[in-house]
């Protein structure tokens, strides 16, 4: 199996699992508890709360614990326009956010926000004009995400954090880190920074809200007053503990397994050039840290003329997991937005494939990877599909 | 005390449709039924199931669920309707007294106001006459429910008093079944399955016939997606609630496909796979002992499917192709799937291997002479062989 599919969610970490197995085994206990069980359970909270601190170099933000990153974003898109609701209306986003802001964005123009969508060019750059326009004294909330899941792009979320210094907005700043979290440094001045377990090879159901101290967001959860009352419910410590787990592995050399990580991208994406014929490289090519280029884990391919349903399932059948650009390529609904506000055709976007990798792949599989998806891509052209 | 007995089961009379008036044949379409039903309801303990006088009688412990039990052999085809019923002694008093306290129930749990008695004896020799018989009981009934009036014309409640031999029953439902004939009085069909609407009701129309299934389903993987597999998967479970466990064979069409890609005209790809789909399933349905196909297939729906296609289509085989639905609207269609329960399923979309080559201008009056020299370019035994030899078969349970 040739796992390509990093993006969506990772393989979990082996000692992830063993001290999630510690925790469902043996300290099973409520951390609200209060005899010695509980004291245990709790510190193993306690732990994880401090290992993902420190993993996101963070010190001056509080972690809230949550189900993962959805649920993260909820609550700060949530929290954020309720605590400013009185300060002003304008909540500023991108075009090419997750379905977990977009969708909050959309209820929130619908209780009478004003939200402003900021586009971006063909490789997914954020256009800093629009931002400087968008953002004004009547801005409570900015929030976009610090890498793009489908094309690698990474935002200026510091940028946006000195354009609202300068107009001197109340907004608060809410960076979506799902996909950049353990890859890139996170943004230094965002109010609000979301992370999710399972793309850090840690457990699904496992995520976090970073919020700055001394930021006050109404409560998400109502109940026993867990997570400094913001999200009541007894803790999932198992799932806890496999967070922390995850954040202290990936902060642990973290630029030389994205240096190894970003190799084996550009041979992918030269050896697709080269092998391929009629391709369009979505993401940045240049891969880095800085706004502009492209997380070094993320390609998006546009083998012009194909379905990206049936390459996936073709390499699917070499045992090579990707995804691709639209959910269901008969269907126009399902065609992603992410490539819509990027100005791709809908050719480009029907023939789209995600390759998303970890330090787990190997070159050897990066090699073979081109051969399949050159002949799959070739067969598919010989035969097409009519449409 | 009698009465406290019987309050211990669930009693239910399934009468069956058409099957009384098979002449000589009636004991054996009784039995097939009996047995169907018996099956279904083995998932619950403690039921009999037994025939009795033109009846089939099911009796199950008071404990189990009975409008489950209900559901179930509504499902039953052969069944014409179902009574929940309680039973007593053939004597009047003993009647009633049911009827009284069946009357009370009626009462607390349906609010009844009215009522009429409609009796009938199966007994000739019982003492009193059907007429009499209802009167008596009526006024029984009156006396103990004082709340109750008599309406003949539009009573809230129609008492039926049924006096058998041995016993006498009181119901008011007849709950209708599906009709049709006992699964297995009719032979065995080959359905083509796909994830549509269509097929899985022509394939239930059959088997409300008494036919049994078995099934091939055609798919292009790569070019759809195993999901789409797991659908017609679920499908086909949600048939084999009515017609039982059945067998589906699974054969990948792309092999096929790709040759009339390559080699045929592009509008005539849609009948040509077609008849490769006709000609795969007839193989089966021989080595299956089946004696026909069943198809979804619907006069004029779409360009497969019209008048000429079909002749052309229907050429390719030797065997029967019964289509159920030929001479219904998509409406009527779709109102048989939701009844039956595979609407929902039908809908979610996954691609299946009819829309993946489709066309931009398929041919509507094709010419068979025209398709047999398409197919001449192709090594058709060849493709049949391969395919047939990579079916899988996948066992089909009720849902």
């Amino acid at each position: 199996m040739i796992y390509l599919d990093n993006s969506a969610t990772t393989k979990q970490h082996p000692s992830v699992t063993r001290r999630m197995i510690t925790c469902m085994e043996e300290n099973y206990g409520n951390p609200s508890s209060l005899h010695r069980m509980g004291l245990e359970a709790e510190k193993a909270v306690k732990q994880a709360r401090r290992e993902l601190s420190d993993a996101a170099g963070m010190p001056g933000m509080q972690v809230c614990f949550t189900s993962g990153g959805t649920e993260s974003d909820n609550m700060a898109i949530f929290g954020a326009a309720k605590a400013g609701r009185r300060q002003g209306r304008r909540i500023v986003t991108t075009a090419v956010e997750h379905p977990a802001v977009l969708e909050c964005c959309q209820m929130l123009s619908g209780e009478g926000f004003d939200i402003v969508r900021i586009g971006v060019d063909r490789q997914g750059r954020l256009d800093l004009a629009q931002a400087e326009e968008a953002i004004d004294g009547d801005t409570i909330l900015v929030t976009m995400m610090q890498v793009n899941n489908e094309v690698g792009t990474i935002f200026p979320v510091d940028e946006i954090a000195r354009i609202i210094r300068e107009k001197n907005a109340p907004a608060l700043l809410h960076c979506d880190a799902v996909q950049s979290f353990g890859k890139i440094p996170l943004p230094a001045h965002a109010d609000l920074i979301a992370v999710s377990g399972h793309k850090i090879h840690g457990p699904k159901g496992s995520g976090a809200l970073l919020i700055r101290k001394g930021l006050h967001l109404p409560a998400f959860i109502r109940g026993g007053g867990q997570e400094s009352g913001l999200r009541s419910g007894t803790e999932n410590v198992p799932a806890i503990a496999g967070l922390g787990e995850a954040a202290s592995l990936c902060a642990k050399d973290r630029e030389q397994r994205m240096k190894k990580v970003s190799q084996m991208r550009n041979l992918l994406m030269k050896g697709l050039l080269e092998e391929v014929e009629e391709v369009r490289i979505n993401s940045p090519e240049e891969t880095g840290e800085e706004a502009g280029t492209c997380c070094g884990s993320l390609l998006s391919v546009s083998f012009l003329g194909t379905r990206g349903e049936v390459i996936l399932h073709t390499l699917e059948q070499d045992g090579i997991c990707v995804s691709t650009g639209s959910a269901c390529s008969s269907n126009k609904k399902g065609r992603s937005h992410v490539l819509q506000a990027m100005g791709a055709s809908d050719r480009e976007i029907e023939g789209t494939i995600r390759f998303s990798l970890s330090q787990y792949n190997t070159e050897d599989e990066i090699i073979e990877t081109i051969e399949r998806t050159a002949e799959a891509v070739k067969r598919f052209r010989r035969l097409g599909s009519f449409r | 005390m009698e009465n406290d007995k019987m309050n211990e089961e669930h009693i239910f009379i399934v009468r069956c449709g058409e099957v009384a008036l098979k002449g000589m044949n009636k004991p054996y379409f009784e039995r097939m039924l009996a047995e169907r039903i018996r099956k279904l309801l083995k998932k619950f303990d403690e039921v009999q199931v037994y025939r009795h006088e033109g009846l089939i009688f099911v009796r199950a412990d008071k404990s189990l669920d009975k409008q489950a039990i209900i559901r179930e052999i509504s499902k039953v085809f052969g069944v014409a309707s179902i009574s929940p019923a309680v039973e007593c002694e053939s004597t009047m008093e003993a009647i009633g007294e049911a009827a009284v306290q069946y009357m009370f129930e009626a009462i607390e749990e349906r609010g009844v106001k009215t009522f009429k008695v409609e009796a009938k004896r199966a007994d000739k020799n019982f003492p009193v006459k059907s007429p009499e018989i209802g009167r008596k009981i009526g006024a029984a009934v009156l006396k103990g429910c004082k709340v109750l009036r008599v309406d003949v014309h539009h009573p809230d409640c129609r008492l039926f008093v049924d006096v058998r031999h041995d016993k006498t029953y009181i119901y008011q439902d007849k709950i209708p079944g599906f009709g049709g004939l006992p699964l297995g009085t009719n032979g065995k069909g080959m359905s083509l399955l796909s994830g549509g609407i269509d097929s899985p009701v022509a394939t239930w129309m059959m088997a409300k016939r008494g036919m049994l299934i078995e099934a091939v389903h055609f798919h292009s993987y790569p070019y759809t997606s195993e999901r789409a597999q797991e659908k017609v998967e679920e499908l086909a479970s949600l048939v084999a609630t009515y017609c039982g466990r059945f067998r589906m064979h699974v054969i990948n069409l792309l092999p096929i496909q790709e040759q009339i890609v390559q080699n045929c005209p592009e509008e005539e790809t849609t009948i040509l796979v077609r008849r490769f789909m006709m000609r795969i399933a007839e193989r089966l349905a021989r080595e299956t002992e089946c004696g026909m196909l069943i198809t979804g297939e619907n006069l004029g729906q779409v360009a497969s499917q019209t008048a000429e296609a079909l002749v052309v289509t229907d050429a390719s085989v030797s065997l029967p192709v019964m289509r159920p639905l030929i001479g219904l609207d998509k409406v009527d269609i779709m109102d048989l799937a939701k009844e039956i329960g595979t609407y929902e399923k039908s809908i979610e979309p996954y691609e299946d291997c009819c829309t993946v080559f489709l066309p931009k201008h398929p041919v509507t009056k094709p010419k068979l002479e025209k398709i047999l020299a398409s197919e001449a370019k192709l090594d058709c035994e060849g493709l049949i062989d391969a395919a047939v030899a990579s079916d899988e078969i996948v066992n089909i349970y009720p849902a």
